[in-house]
């Protein structure tokens, strides 16, 4: 069971708050997916390989060369905010 | 004649015998979309004007997934957290696309960044079944089978993490093919779960689906996991017959919940397919059940972190709270993620960042990846006695607008026959095979080994041939709901 605990936890680790009116029914939502996903338990897994991708693919290696990319102002065209080139945010470090 | 019903072969023809021109077909295009979208609703954006170039080898207008970026157009995953993000380049795909003719007729309708099975999580509001106004047309690529299937669109690209093509496509009544994982390039698709997700066509029959393929597939550098594997002429593999090959029937998808109309033409598929030379056997692939599991850790896992970019900082939404809580940078993430995103999309950030927090990690995500490693062998083995393995695509019809909403497990479990090709990797195509009684599509799903995606023309056109479903046509009242 998901409790308001754990909610505050992952929803501050997801960078996402979660009005008040949000978090009975994410809890009921995450219990029940949860509870159906707790079938996995019963497979015995010992010595499998994860697996992360379906390719047989290592490193991919490309020439270190330079190749027609986004300009800095295409990239800033649709930027919510910019100043100097850049991307504009609110304050991180206090004065 | 209506062009707008027509498959992309046909227009072909009749461009070739001089009979109709790319402006006929774009006008009744947007004719279709004028007079049926009000009620559909698959379209989120067109195009005003289309110009093909005039030696354009391929000049049939395309409809593409709102997922996708297109240079110069707002592309929003139908999310509010991206609304007014113009893309500053076209994906691979559309690269391609372009390089042979075909003009870019619209961007289609979504479930939230392809969080779910029903187009109904939209910021633009749900799709509708073109065969049933008053049922889903699946999803996450709804938009794109709606259109296909309603004359709103002559082909479509979507995108299938796990069903998001296959399961709208039979809903729908439409051809729809998720590709080999690694066969089309994902760059330019705005990503989910970057281990699953592939790019694939949605198309009136299954000899345009090979056209797009051909057109669609390919190494690119730009994707480190896209595979250089030569691409062959897939039209070359649409041959009416299936002398000499083995088709497998997994006992595990033939679950209680089934509906009898979705077994019964499957049965009848079977038996085309039979008469035409195909040898049946029956297969295994004993950890099926697990599937569904096993995708809601991996695919939310893999989201919350491809979600985290979408924070205020460069482009879409930005807002900052009235009252500071945390520091002025985290109250405006906070505050823009939790106002940007749709339930789903926060309840598969929440999950997905639970499974991969520290002290659930082992129990969940690695568990995760390790059964989808036995999921993996069950089609490896399967496959060392068979050529292909056919199922439903879906268990049911498609269902009633609401119906599930508001019941996430309920939901998952209509991706069931599908999720398995997106953690095995292999391609699979849903082709219709019938009606129920109550005159929804029914389709059928046809699964083979990585980069066999002949193997899948080659039935499913045997099977079209020798059937006339795919002429079926929804007919549509004029206006709006």
């Amino acid at each position: 069971m998901i409790t308001n605990t754990d909610l505050q936890y992952i929803s501050a680790l997801a960078r996402m708050s979660l009005a008040e009116e949000e978090l009975k029914p994410m809890a009921e939502d995450l219990s029940s997916i949860l509870d159906y996903i707790a079938q996995l338990q019963k497979l015995d897994v010992t010595d499998i390989k994860p697996t992360s991708h379906v390719l047989p693919l290592k490193n991919v290696y490309r020439d270190d060369s330079i190749k027609p990319s986004l300009t800095q102002e295409k990239a800033l065209s649709f930027a919510i905010s910019k100043a100097k080139g850049a991307f504009k945010v609110p304050q991180i470090v206090d004065n | 004649m209506n062009l707008n019903t027509c498959t992309a072969h046909e227009l072909l023809d009749l461009l070739k015998q001089g009979k109709t021109s790319v402006g006929e077909i774009f006008s009744s295009l947007l004719t279709a979309i004028k007079t049926f979208d009000g009620t559909v609703n698959a379209y989120v954006r067109t195009a005003r004007s289309t110009e093909a170039a005039p030696d354009a080898k391929v000049p049939i207008p395309v409809s593409i997934k709102d997922n996708i970026n297109i240079e110069g157009w707002e592309t929003t995953c139908s999310s509010k957290i991206l609304k007014n993000y113009i893309a500053p380049y076209d994906a691979t795909v559309i690269q391609k696309l372009r390089s042979a003719g075909i003009p870019i007729l619209g961007h289609t309708n979504m479930d939230e960044f392809a969080f779910g099975s029903s187009t109904e999580t939209s910021c633009y509001g749900p799709t509708r079944n073109p065969w049933d106004t008053s049922c889903v047309p699946g999803g996450s690529s709804g938009g794109s089978a709606a259109a296909v299937a309603a004359g709103e669109a002559i082909w479509a690209l979507g995108s299938d993490t796990g069903g998001s093509i296959r399961q709208p496509a039979a809903f729908c009544g439409v051809v729809g093919l998720k590709p080999t994982y690694g066969r089309v390039s994902r760059y330019g698709l705005i990503a989910f779960a970057s281990s699953l997700d592939q790019i694939g066509p949605l198309t009136k029959d299954v000899t345009d689906s090979a056209l797009l393929m051909n057109i669609i597939a390919g190494h690119d550098t730009m994707d480190s996991t896209s595979a250089e594997v030569p691409v062959p002429d897939y039209t070359r593999a649409l041959i009416n017959d299936c002398k000499g090959l083995t088709i497998g029937i997994p006992k595990e998808y033939f679950i209680e919940g089934i509906s009898t109309e979705v077994k019964e033409a499957l049965e009848g598929a079977i038996s085309v397919l039979k008469n035409k030379g195909a040898r049946f056997i029956e297969v295994s692939l004993p950890h099926t059940e697990y599937a569904v599991s096993t995708y809601y850790i991996i695919a939310p896992a893999e989201a919350s972190s491809n979600l985290a970019r979408f924070d205020g900082v460069r482009f879409g939404l930005r807002v900052q709270p009235q009252k500071p809580r945390k520091s002025a940078i985290v109250d405006m993430y906070e505050e823009t993620r939790d106002r940007g995103f749709g339930r789903e999309a926060k309840r598969r950030v929440m999950l997905g960042t639970y499974v991969l927090s520290s002290g659930y990690y082992d129990a969940y995500y690695l568990r995760g990846q390790k059964v989808r490693t036995l999921i993996r062998r069950d089609f490896d083995t399967a496959f060392e006695h068979c050529d292909a393995i056919l199922t439903p695509t879906t268990p049911t019809t498609a269902f009633k607008i609401g119906e599930k909403l508001n019941d996430p497990v309920s939901m998952y479990l209509s991706d069931i026959f599908t999720i398995s090709a997106n953690l095995s990797g292999i391609p699979a195509m849903s082709v219709p095979c019938g009606f129920s009684k109550s005159g929804l599509p029914i389709g059928f799903q046809i699964c083979a080994k990585p980069f066999a995606e002949e193997m899948l023309f080659r039935i499913a056109y045997t099977y079209e041939q020798n059937t006339g479903w795919h002429k079926e046509r929804p007919s549509l009242k004029a206006g709006g709901l």
